[in-house]
């Protein structure tokens, strides 16, 4: 397994150069750079907002300095509320080539372009010079998330990326599940999985706040196409969800733009905190691999039952396919088809392996499907965080 | 959460042991089974050693009760608590929406007018 060591210190499975528009109005010229370059490794990520958000800055900046990230180029209209000064600092402080184009002062839509499209090129030239090193199972971080998922879900991929996660776990690998939303009811178990007593108090704690956030929006991750894929109930999707996790120890819980400080399993909250505000926290699967990414994942691990075929900008997603008739009609955007579970084709131990296998191979530079199908999802949008407590990410083993 | 199979799929009828091989037991004590493969009406199904013919088509991924179980009582699957019982469920029968609900937030469905079951527990 071979990365790219960046002067952090980490190493990243992939070296592209990510094109950042700061505001909706810089969107069409970032997506313009791009266009010619979509094949090479160059890929659009942004944030819409005019009115500035600290998340929303923090997560900019933990993508634009991810491992997986060469180089970066900032798109602004100019009098947008993003601190894009503060951002390229951060991104020149991490030894990457950065620029940021002005569009209002760069002379409108097709100067920019242009310029855009030389700098990318420039920049292209220099990634190429950038040698690989190798890298270690346990210098990987890598997300966990599911979509589109039906009865089977929790059934087939979500037990068997759990079991993949044990595995890495044993090899040093930080890996993250998520989203406190989809784990309610499993709070006590989870608690009692906690490395000390009082992760597990933060955990439940961080779950509650789920509950009232979904409580006061009306309804949580739940689709209509949960109930026809045989799910019921919020707690059955989340003890299916929680399938995902495995069975290692809880080592920490995480916000988003917080860097696993070690290997081990980490829960990963993205509910927002203080009052509800700004609408639904993950309004699509996309949101939550934003955040894992933020987190450094290098990888994601995307678990479907009925299925998804999104990917993601900067991480490579691994989708894990639940259903075998799903599998079968949507073979090509699948990477694992661990609805032979279901059919006896295959144990759970022997899909779990599997996925960890490809794991190793997708750090090494293998394509996913939705990285060969161009697929590069992206959203960010507005929360709000306070900072971790002592108690979330404790020092003991 | 072992997953528990009684015997090997390629037989198409069911099986002699307990359960049988189109269903999926996700822990040793839940009250409710999961279908491996879609089951037309009328397809008998073995039940904890009971044979029982399906009044109604059960979909992949969906749960069957493994025994009766009264109005009020939890729904029990991955050994866990997932719901409670608001009708009469006799071994077999489809456990879904219309006869189990969420002790937490709402259910969001399709029927109708993609209203919320009911549902609102704690």
């Amino acid at each position: 397994m071979r990365g790219y060591l960046r002067s952090d210190g980490r190493k990243g499975i992939r070296n592209v150069v990510v094109v950042a528009y700061l505001v909706e109005c810089a969107h069409h010229v970032a997506r313009e750079i791009v266009l010619p370059y979509r094949d090479r490794g160059v890929q659009l990520i942004g944030f819409p907002g005019c009115i500035p958000n600290a998340y929303a800055w923090r997560a900019m900046q933990c993508l634009c300095t991810h491992p997986n990230v060469g180089g970066v180029l900032l798109l602004s209209l100019g009098c947008e509320g993003f601190d894009r000064s503060t951002l390229r600092q951060a991104v020149e402080a991490s030894a990457r080539p950065v620029e940021v184009l002005v569009i209002q002062g760069t002379g409108g839509t097709r100067s920019t372009i242009a310029a855009g499209r030389t700098w990318i090129e420039r920049c292209l030239g220099e990634l190429s010079a950038l040698m690989s090193v190798p890298m270690r199972p346990d210098e990987l971080v890598v997300g966990t998330t599911c979509g589109a998922s039906d009865g089977t879900s929790g059934l087939t991929a979500n037990p068997a990326i759990g079991r993949a996660f044990d595995l890495l776990v044993t090899q040093g690998a930080a890996c993250v599940f998520e989203e406190t939303g989809e784990l309610v009811g499993c709070e006590h178990h989870m608690a009692g999985r906690a490395v000390t007593p009082e992760l597990g108090w933060e955990i439940k704690k961080a779950v509650a706040k789920a509950v009232r956030y979904y409580q006061t929006l009306g309804h949580g991750s739940f689709a209509v196409g949960n109930v026809e894929g045989g799910l019921t109930t919020l707690e059955e999707k989340s003890m299916g969800a929680y399938a995902k996790s495995g069975a290692s120890r809880i080592s920490g819980l995480l916000k988003p733009g917080d860097l696993p400080p070690r290997g081990g399993l980490y829960i990963l909250d993205m509910i927002p905190d203080g009052e509800v505000r700004f609408g639904f926290p993950n309004i699509n699967d996309s949101v939550e691999i934003a955040d894992l990414i933020t987190c450094g994942a290098h990888v994601i691990l995307f678990s479907t039952g009925r299925g998804s075929v999104v990917g993601s900008a900067i991480a490579p997603v691994v989708k894990v396919c639940a259903n075998p008739d799903t599998y079968r009609r949507m073979a090509d955007d699948m990477d694992v088809d661990a609805g032979r579970i279901l059919e006896g084709r295959a144990a759970l131990d022997e899909v779990g392996r599997e996925i960890h296998e490809l794991v190793l191979a997708v750090a090494d530079g293998c394509q996913t499907k939705s990285e060969v199908l161009g697929h590069q999802e992206f959203i960010l949008g507005y929360k709000t965080f306070q900072p971790i407590g002592p108690a979330c990410l404790p020092t003991v083993p | 959460m072992g997953i528990e199979r009684s015997e090997p799929p390629e037989s198409q009828a069911p099986s002699t042991g307990k359960l049988d091989h189109r269903l999926m037991i996700l822990a040793a004590e839940d009250n409710v089974c999961v279908a491996c493969t879609h089951l037309p009406a009328g397809t008998s199904v073995l039940v904890e050693g009971m044979t029982v013919t399906l009044r109604q088509p059960i979909e992949l991924g969906h749960k069957l009760a493994r025994r009766a179980i009264t109005p009020g009582q939890p729904i029990v699957k991955y050994g866990a608590r997932i719901g409670s019982a608001t009708a009469p469920i006799a071994p077999g029968d489809h456990v879904h929406t219309h006869n189990m609900k969420s002790d937490y937030i709402p259910t969001y469905t399709a029927e109708g007018e993609q209203r919320y079951v009911e549902g609102r527990g704690a």
